[in-house]
């Protein structure tokens, strides 16, 4: 892992006012490859990406992506350099259209957008059969679809998902996980948060477990998944006697 | 009253009612934006009358125009890097607090710089020349505000629902930070809003003070209120909204005048806003949800 970081956290800490949401974490996603970071509520996954993606000041603590520092960059300057979250509750502009949705993922480019929406309608053509609807009248799966496809409109080379599979029917999860992997074979670079330990493991390449601010623990996906105290901790089985 | 003297009374308000709904817009807007109330909005439409003054003393009047605006423009956009600013992460209520601190520092500057006895506001010449159609007989500015207002929303409306600017517009009201996650650069977008607020609001203040021939340092004041009330009544946030809202209180105010009840026609603004609030708390095109999530 320590050679190939495309993106790698040195130390990284981060408050809102008094607390401590993020403590000196390090962590690294080589290229190509899928990466988890699970662990419980509060833990500081969410306040983690979301300082990658320059919406939140760190403390203190290093980012690089591709060889270059990020730390203390603008949103929109990441965005430009390849990185883009997909948001926890997947927060599409419910007064904009579809299309505009879309549209306004790729805000930082100024060139003809048509390829890139036809390459999203094939990847959700529910998309393109809703394009005109405001994106506030679409089911769950469908806005997680389009937080996904408006992302991917910023033609990423690192793309982070915050539980995209959050509060969606089994079937439904079942098909974001199928989208990561379509996503991750085309070439981009994956860094996803699930609360769904089992499907995020079995995914990734390599996986973290982060409590209260810190990592407690890294590993293969299928290492995590055997270890007896994340499959206490976060896939709800008991440890036997 | 006859036809044309009822017709007469009919186009003075629909031409106050223009002047207050290109004020309205400028309320409307940073709402919408940011949910701050622009109390000093007003005020920044009182400055604009005293840069014509000062402009006209200098140039002729199509040099005067132009400089009025920009220099408005500039006076509103420095405004909010000043005072709101630095007041982003606040809860809301300290950067509503500030506004209302900037509408007193623009009042009380007005006063030093300028005194208090109201001063004379130029005569643009042709927009004095009166003008007759029909039975109607005004100056041109009564006929040209309406026009000049409806053509202005429409390019408004135009502008933020086709443009990408617009639609950075209306992604950053939604979610100031999901826009920023797409790379939209909130503060240029607030900017614009102020900037667009404010011409609006200088555009308003060349056509009201044209009508009214004096500028005095609580010119804004009153006029400021109303046009709040009509960006209410037309539902907080939204642009024809605000437009409608300032015909309706522009003709009910004439009308009030003209049936000699002119004494109340000022009442008559806050009245019809308690009204609104009670039927209709939303206002007429307002959104459902107001609340920022
Ligand atoms: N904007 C904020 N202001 C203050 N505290 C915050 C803010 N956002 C998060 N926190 C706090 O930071 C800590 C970490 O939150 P974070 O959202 O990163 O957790 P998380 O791991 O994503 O949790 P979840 O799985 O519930 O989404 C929590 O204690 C939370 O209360
Ligand atoms: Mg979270």
């Amino acid at each position: 892992m320590e050679n190939n970081a495309y993106l790698k956290i040195t130390d990284l800490s981060v408050s809102y006012g008094g607390i401590h949401a993020v403590k000196g974490i390090s962590l690294e996603v080589p290229k190509g490859k899928i990466v988890t970071l699970i662990g419980s509520n509060g833990a500081g996954k969410s306040t983690t990406l979301r300082t990658i993606a320059g919406v939140v000041k760190p403390k203190a603590g290093s980012i690089q992506f591709d060889g270059k520092e990020i730390c203390g960059k603008s949103p929109d300057d990441i965005v430009s350099m390849g990185i883009t979250l997909v948001p926890e509750g997947r927060r599409v502009f419910g007064n904009l259209t579809v299309l505009e949705n879309l549209k306004i993922g790729a805000y930082v480019h100024n060139d003809r957008l048509d390829k890139y929406l036809d390459d999203i309608y094939e990847l959700f053509p529910r998309l393109k059969e809703r394009e005109w609807q405001l994106a506030g009248t679409l089911s769950g799966g469908e806005q997680q679809m389009l937080a996904v496809g408006r992302a991917l409109m910023s033609r990423p080379k690192l793309i982070m998902m915050d539980e995209p599979s959050l509060g969606l029917a089994p079937l439904i999860v079942k098909d974001i996980f199928d989208i990561i992997k379509t996503i991750n074979a085309e070439g981009i670079t994956v860094l996803l948060i699930e609360q769904n330990a089992n499907m995020a493991l079995k995914t990734a390449d390599w996986g973290y477990v982060m409590e209260t601010g810190v990592i407690t623990m890294e590993g293969t996906g299928a290492d995590l998944l055997a270890n007896e105290s994340v499959k206490e901790a976060y896939l709800g089985k008991r440890k036997e006697d | 009253m006859t036809l044309s003297v009822f017709l007469q009374h009919c186009l003075t308000g629909i031409s106050l009612g223009g002047a207050y709904a290109l004020i309205a817009i400028g309320y409307t807007m940073v709402y919408g934006i940011l949910r701050l109330i622009n109390f000093a909005h007003g005020d920044i439409f009182m400055m604009a009358g005293y840069f014509m003054i000062f402009a006209m003393v200098s140039f002729p009047w199509y040099v005067a125009i132009p400089l009025v605006l920009i220099a408005t423009v500039l006076l509103g956009v420095f405004i909010e890097r000043a005072a709101y600013k630095p007041l982003r992460n606040a809860p809301r209520m300290s950067i509503m607090i500030s506004a209302i601190g900037v509408s007193y520092l623009l009042q009380n500057l007005a006063t030093y710089l300028f005194t208090a006895l109201p001063r004379g506001y130029p005569t643009i010449p042709i927009l004095k020349k009166i003008f007759q159609i029909g039975p109607l007989s005004a100056s041109l500015v009564t006929f040209i505000t309406p026009v000049l207002t409806l053509a202005l929303v429409y390019l408004l409306v135009f502008l933020i629902n086709h443009s990408k600017v617009g639609m950075a517009m209306r992604a950053v009201s939604r979610d100031f930070e999901t826009a920023q996650l797409m790379g939209i650069k909130i503060n240029r977008v607030i900017t614009i809003t102020f900037a667009i607020g404010s011409l609006l609001a200088a555009v308003g203040s060349i056509l009201y003070f044209t009508d009214r021939m004096a500028v005095f340092p609580f010119s804004g004041a009153l006029p400021g209120l109303k046009c709040f009330v009509a960006a209410v009544l037309g539902g907080i946030g939204s642009i024809p909204g605000a437009m409608v809202g300032g015909f309706i209180l522009g003709l009910g105010e004439t009308a009030l005048v003209a049936l000699g009840y002119s004494t109340f026609s000022d009442a008559f603004t806050f009245v019809l806003l308690i009204l609104m609030l009670l039927i209709r708390p939303t206002g007429l095109f307002g959104e459902k949800v107001t609340d920022k999530v």
